[in-house]
């Protein structure tokens, strides 16, 4: 029933929210949002920017300071905790021991709000808790002690369990924050696909800003001086107003690559790249922007490197002014020469 | 995979109880114990023997044992701290206050009364005081777990209230008359010989209190296992579910305590081995099983103490922590040891 109401308002809304806690001012406020069923909202910001209390704060386990978080039209603070878990499934970072419990256990524990007082699982729990595992990928692991699951294994078995909640909004903070890198893309390929093929409405908060450009429908952000922004990544990247959230000692954000990397020093000098567009040509501006260069052209120019691609492999040319031209065969030897530049 | 060890705990709880029955300082054969309890004895001195003194202890040690398992059981739960018990709770510190007030503080007559004789008034007493300083306590930690979300923080006020109370207990035992300090410090040994067939209904009846708590605690409890953040999220009223397992809890704990003394490791023990004899994390499984085993500890505590013979009786208590600490200490070492395979 729930579920079927909520294709047409907004499962999760907020209206002139204020989070924070009593007494200590508000982390944000004026909050604006609203995230609908098949959307999948990315939140990010600065480290004290008040991501997990807004996370806490819309899913009703913490008071508003003004303002109300509503979940399928309702205000939060109103529904029962009860209520909540059959309309939100949260996930949240806290490690914690999970004893002999197995893969299947931990995910069961996603029927607790549908089991009776003794807590057995009917039929009809044990298919839904079999599909969750199955959903996220784990069917082999079902049986598994879940403390010897990966990190990556581990977090999307906590997805699988809030999946087994059967609840139209999942909240996840910071779903990514310990795993590798592929483990990362196995999470947001996930809850993305929650999201396109289950209905449902998605929330993570993240730090990893590359994955949130790419995979989010809403990207929410927060940027440390209690102002938040909701809209396209691409609105927000283009705008601006990621690289200002984020703007600290050394790090600017490129709009043009979606990117942090370290600030350039306050009179960068440039060097010019000849060479057809292409994979080389790329990482001899990665190269540029790690040592503190500015790729440029022509008359500002201290250098130039000319890319050459012939059949003994690749190799750079470095032109100085007044200097002759010398070769290098690798970016390492391109680096020392450009070091000595400097 | 659970009820074969279960029935197994069950038999063998059953032989040491039979056991109990048959060893002591005088030797009764199996067949006289089996008149005895039957009414059909011949031996007048073998019938009184096991109905007057060996029935009633074996019987409280069989109680007592699965109580204060069970108690340990719940607060390791709910503390999240496998070394948590009735002990660490401050809760035998409870009652070892009220216990040191009536026989240290008492008057002069009272005082002597205990010597005399300790009939059923100065037993009764002598409880009522311990349960009342155990509950006390637990009121202090249960008014602490109200404000307090954080089980840790819970567990250290409980360590400081039974400071507090060992450190009044000490005043007490400092300027108590030496015949007082010695009937004080018999209690404090530990004996499930104490308790006579009159008072065995009042503990019986304690004990039913405090296992009726206990009944459909066992789904909150393996939510409140993995956090209470964890388990609101599944729709858990935390802090209900909480205070009512602690005061099963309590009441399980303070009954025991009052009718046989402080016993220190059982409550810490039983549990820990239960989890591992198990190898389950479900309190379904875990609070029959552990209650099996505390009676199973107990029984064999009591066997071992008529060890010497002759009429002399092991005080239970050091020999609970001569056997028992170095059991815990291998199920710890050994635990250690199957998580660092991970």
């Amino acid at each position: 029933m729930i579920g079927a109401a909520s294709t047409m308002a907004p499962v999760l809304s907020a209206r002139s929210l204020a989070i924070g806690w009593r007494g200590k001012g508000a982390l944000a406020q004026g909050i604006e949002l609203e995230l609908r069923s098949g959307e999948l909202a990315v939140l990010v910001g600065p480290n004290g920017s008040g991501k997990s209390t807004l996370l806490r704060t819309l899913v009703g386990t913490q008071a508003p300071l003004s303002g109300d978080a509503s979940i399928l039209g309702q205000a939060v603070g109103r529904l029962s905790v009860e209520e909540r878990a059959r309309r939100a499934a949260t996930v949240f970072t806290d490690r914690f021991d999970s004893g002999y419990f197995s893969v299947f256990d931990i995910v069961a524990f996603g029927r607790y709000p549908y089991t009776d007082a003794r807590g057995a699982l009917s039929d009809r729990d044990v298919a839904a808790v079999e599909a969750a595992i199955a959903s996220a990928g784990l069917a082999e692991l079902a049986g598994r002690p879940f403390s010897e699951l990966s990190d990556g294994e581990r977090q999307k078995a906590l997805v699988a369990r809030a999946v087994a909640q059967d609840c139209p909004l999942l909240v996840l903070d910071e779903p990514t924050a310990f795993l590798d890198a592929s483990a990362r893309v196995e999470v947001f390929h996930l809850v993305r696909r929650l999201a396109r093929e289950a209905g449902k409405a998605v929330v993570l908060s993240t730090h990893d800003i590359d994955h949130a450009l790419r995979y989010a429908d809403r990207l929410w952000l927060m940027d440390g001086e209690h102002r938040f922004s909701s809209g396209s990544p691409e609105d927000l990247a283009a705008s601006g107003a990621i690289g200002r959230a984020f703007a600290s000692g050394g790090l600017v954000f490129d709009a043009l690559t979606g990117t942090f990397r370290p600030e350039l020093g306050a009179e960068p000098r440039s060097v010019e790249i000849v060479g057809p567009e292409g994979v080389p040509r790329e990482w001899a501006r990665r190269l540029l922007e790690r040592l503190g260069f500015e790729e440029g052209r022509g008359d500002g120019a201290v250098a130039r490197i000319r890319i050459e691609e012939g059949g003994c492999g690749l190799a750079f040319v470095l032109e100085t002014e007044g200097g002759a031209p010398e070769r290098a065969s690798s970016y390492d030897e391109l680096a020392s020469m450009l070091r000595s530049l400097r | 995979m659970a009820r074969p060890i279960l029935s197994l705990l069950a038999l063998a709880a059953a032989l040491l109880f039979v056991a109990d029955l048959a060893f002591g300082s005088v030797r009764i054969p199996l067949a006289g114990v089996v008149d005895a309890l039957l009414g059909r004895s011949t031996d007048a001195a073998w019938a009184s023997i096991v109905l007057v003194f060996r029935l009633p202890k074996a019987l409280t040690a069989l109680a007592a044992g699965a109580a204060l398992s069970v108690s340990g059981l719940i607060l390791q739960t709910v503390f999240r701290n496998p070394l948590a018990g009735p002990d660490s709770l401050g809760i035998g510190a409870g009652a070892s206050v009220g216990v040191a007030v009536v026989v240290l503080a008492t008057g002069s007559s009272g005082g002597s009364a205990f010597l005399a004789g300790l009939g059923l008034g100065g037993y009764a007493l002598l409880s009522l005081a311990a349960s009342a300083g155990a509950f006390l306590v637990l009121l202090v930690i249960l008014l602490f777990a109200r404000r307090v979300e954080n089980g840790v923080t819970l567990l250290i006020v409980g360590i400081l209230v039974g400071y507090l109370a060992g450190s009044l207990v000490s005043l007490l035992v400092y300027f108590g008359s030496p015949q007082k300090v010695q009937v004080y410090l018999g209690w404090t040994y530990g004996s499930f010989a104490s308790v006579t067939a009159r008072q065995l209904p009042v503990l019986f009846a304690a004990l039913a209190i405090g296992f009726g708590l206990t009944a459909r605690t066992a789904k909150p409890l393996n939510a409140l296992f993995l956090g209470e953040r964890f388990a609101e999220g599944l729709g858990v009223r935390v802090k209900p579910a909480r205070a009512r397992a602690l005061l099963a809890a309590a009441v399980l704990a303070g009954a025991a305590t009052a009718f046989c003394g402080p016993i220190a490791f059982l409550g810490i023990a039983a549990p820990q081995a239960a989890r591992r004899a198990f190898r389950s994390s479900d309190h379904g499984v875990l609070i029959p099983g552990s209650a099996l085993l505390g009676s199973v500890f107990a029984l064999a505590a009591d066997l071992a103490s008529q060890a010497p013979g002759g009429g002399a009786v092991l005080p239970i208590n050091p020999l609970l922590a001569l056997i028992g600490a170095p059991i815990i200490l291998s199920l710890f070492l050994r635990g250690s040891s199957r998580e660092g395979r991970q």
